[in-house]
This record gives C-alpha cells, structure tokens and sequence, in this order.
C-alpha cells in the first residue's frame, strides 16, 4: 500500500484507526438506524421531526466516517454498511436496543449524543487530519443535538411524578449499557501515543461529569458507578440478541440486489 | 390473539406497535395536554430583520427553540430565531381593518405620492450618458 493511503502512519497504527474509526462509525449508523424507527411514530409532531432529523444526521457522521476507511483502502460506505454480520460489526451495546419508550430513547440519545459530542471534541486535536477535520465541521451539529438532549433530560427528570419515575428508571436500565460505549479497544497505547485518540478511559471520566451535573440538574439519581457492571463485548464483535434483526431489517432492500444504482 | 387482533403492516414498525385492528387506541386525552403554541421568527443574516417563519408546538421558550431550530432552520441559511408565546402577542381585529385605509385623496402621505421620479430618472439618464462618454 502507498504511503499516501496511509497518510503516514504505521502498520499497527493503520489498524489501530481504522478500529476507531470503524467502532465510531458502526456506533452512528445504528443508533441513526434505531432513531428513525420514531419517525412518523414521535410524541408530537415537532419532536417527530426534529428527532427524526438527528437521527438523520448519525446516518451523515457514519457516512463520513466510512468514507475515511475508503480512503485508507477499504471498501465503499454502502458495502462496509450493509454486507457485514454482527460479528464483524463493533458498535456498543447500548445502540442495539429497540427504541422501547420515549423515556428510554430520549435517555439513550442523551447519554451517547453526550459521549459523541465529548469524542469528537477530542478528537479535533487529533494528529491525524482526517479525523480532526470531520471533528471540526460537526461541532455545530453536536452542539444542538446535546443541547436537544439536556432540555429533555430536564424537562422530564423535573417533571411530573410519572416523567420522573419514567426517566430515573431509564436511566438506570441505560447505564450500564452506556458504560460499554467506552470498552478500551486493543489499541489504547497506540493511539494515545501517536496522539490520534486520547482514549476511552479519559473520555469516559469527562462524560461521567458531564452526566452526572445534567442529572443532578434534573433531579436524577446516577447510578454508583462501583454498582454496575458495563455491558462490554459490542467492541469485539459480541452483540446482543437485537442486533442480528436490526441489520437484517436494514439490508433488506439493499440485499435484493446490491449492485443496483440508487 | 394478540397476533390476530393487531395490525400487521409492510412497515415493521408498525406491526411492533401492536395497534388493536379495530382501531380504538387507550389513550385518554385531556384538554391540558396540548401545548401552546409559539410564533418563530428566523433572521438570514446578521443585521437584517428577523422574519416571522410559522408557529409550533411547545411546553416552553427553551422547547420552542429546540422544535423551531429543526422546524424552520433547517434548511437555508439562518443565524439567530427569536420564539414568542402566541398569547403573548397582542394582536388587532380583522374587523378592525378598515383603521388601516388611506383615502385615496391623500396620496401626498405616500412615498409613491411625491412627484420627483421624473426628476430622479431624468438625472439618472443623463448621468448615465455621462458615463458613457467617459
């Protein structure tokens, strides 16, 4: 392989991106995925689309994120989309989940929409450019979707006896799957080295603060972190039972003839 | 039971919602359920006027922005919206409407009614000429 598909980095620390990449990237594309299960479906119609259109925009940032891959070598966004199985798929647990209640969905957008927008903040100090550069141009996008996050969190940790019940126990059953976001990959020291990613262990002490002032703010309870046991091995290619009919559902047009032209 | 007695669509999600085939859902709706509305104005470009672009749904100002930003800016250019609570809004009568007709034999109150366009695109023309020359 050319250097230039490389953009200079090593063979451990081409793989060690393309693991980041491909973990970020499987993370959007499904939770995007489950979002827009809500359209047409939402509370109110206001919400319907204003969710649907950040469910939208997950499914742009997998996009972008898979069009890197392309560029260092792998195939095209649609292939990597839509013709793997669960076991070469590396998003977190927490993404898997159908969308239950709007509690849950509200909650699970809050707490990963947090860890993103925390990741890719990072990440636009990342050395290598690709990365930092997409991290840059989706910082007004991140900001609206965690600001849309927090309002709801508040709104209904503060709302009425039955909101508030709802929320705590989302966010209880949320948690721990939550914490699998942040499973250290293989490639931790690498990366953190070479200065591509400062790491899951960091970006998971910046998101617990960040998590638990929005809960407190919202009358919330966050679960004792020594209590739980995070839900790990989406990052390995170990998913839950939702994932394998969610991809089915998703390639099922794409799978009646994958050479189509859209 | 339940397999026969809900609707089964091409939409999956649909079929997950299990909505009874009769149609009679249980949700029992009360008058305060609705929220008020809001007006949005959404301004282009720093400095001009903000524009008023619709109204919406919201519990509150903070709610009312959330749904406005998607609602009216997502497409096209947009740099700041204002939300206002329609109520808010003090508003005169249709029947009212007539207190906002000039007589026509008033023309003189009008920009329009002032005679100095003929002035204005005489030295226009011979400006231009001018030019021309040049």
């Amino acid at each position: 392989m050319s250097s230039e598909k490389n953009f200079g980095l090593s063979e451990e620390q081409t793989k060690a991106v393309k693991n980041l990449i491909l973990r970020m990237a499987d993370d959007e594309l499904i939770i995007g995925h489950r979002n827009s299960e809500w359209t047409g479906l939402g509370p109110i119609l206001e919400e319907d689309i204003a969710f649907s259109s950040m469910a939208q925009d997950k499914l742009g940032h997998a996009q972008a994120l898979y069009n890197i891959l392309h560029t260092m070598g792998e195939p095209d966004a649609d292939t990597i989309a839509f013709t793997r199985n669960e076991k070469n798929f590396y998003c977190c647990h927490l993404v898997e989940y159908p969308i239950g209640d709007y509690d849950f969905s509200i909650m699970r957008h809050f707490l990963f929409d947090t860890a993103e927008a925390v990741r890719f903040d990072m990440l636009t100090r990342s050395s290598f450019q690709p990365l930092a550069n997409l991290a840059k141009k989706m910082r007004g996008e991140l900001k609206y979707h965690t600001m849309h996050a927090n309002i709801w969190i508040n709104q209904l940790g503060k709302g009425t006896d039955e909101s508030h019940i709802r929320m705590q126990k989302a966010l209880d059953e949320c948690f721990p799957l939550a914490l699998g976001i942040f499973e250290p990959s293989d490639y931790e020291n690498v990366l953190s080295e070479s200065g591509i990613f400062d790491g899951e262990k960091l970006l998971q002490s910046v998101w617990m603060d960040i998590t638990a002032e929005v809960m407190e703010k919202s009358n919330l309870k966050l679960p004792d972190l020594d209590s739980v046991t995070p839900s790990y091995g989406g990052r390995k290619g170990f998913h839950t039972e939702h994932l394998q009919p969610l991809l089915d559902e998703m390639t099922e047009v794409y799978a009646t003839d994958p050479t189509a032209e859209w | 039971m339940k397999e026969n007695s809900t609707i089964k669509s091409l939409d999956p999600r649909i079929t997950r919602a299990d909505i009874p085939k009769d149609g009679q859902l249980s949700i029992d709706i009360k008058p305060l359920d609705q929220w008020q509305t809001y007006e949005v104005f959404h301004q282009e470009k720093k400095g001009d006027h903000h524009s008023h672009v619709g109204s919406l749904h919201a519990p509150n100002p903070e709610m009312a922005f959330l749904m406005a930003k998607e609602q009216y800016a997502r497409r096209g250019r947009c740099v700041n919206i204002w939300v206002v609570k329609t109520s808010d809004i003090f508003t005169t009568n249709f029947e009212d409407e007539d207190m906002y007709t000039t007589n026509d034999d008033k023309m003189y109150r009008e920009a329009g009614g002032y005679k100095v366009m003929d002035r204005i695109n005489k030295y226009k023309k011979e400006h231009k000429k001018k030019e021309a020359v040049k």
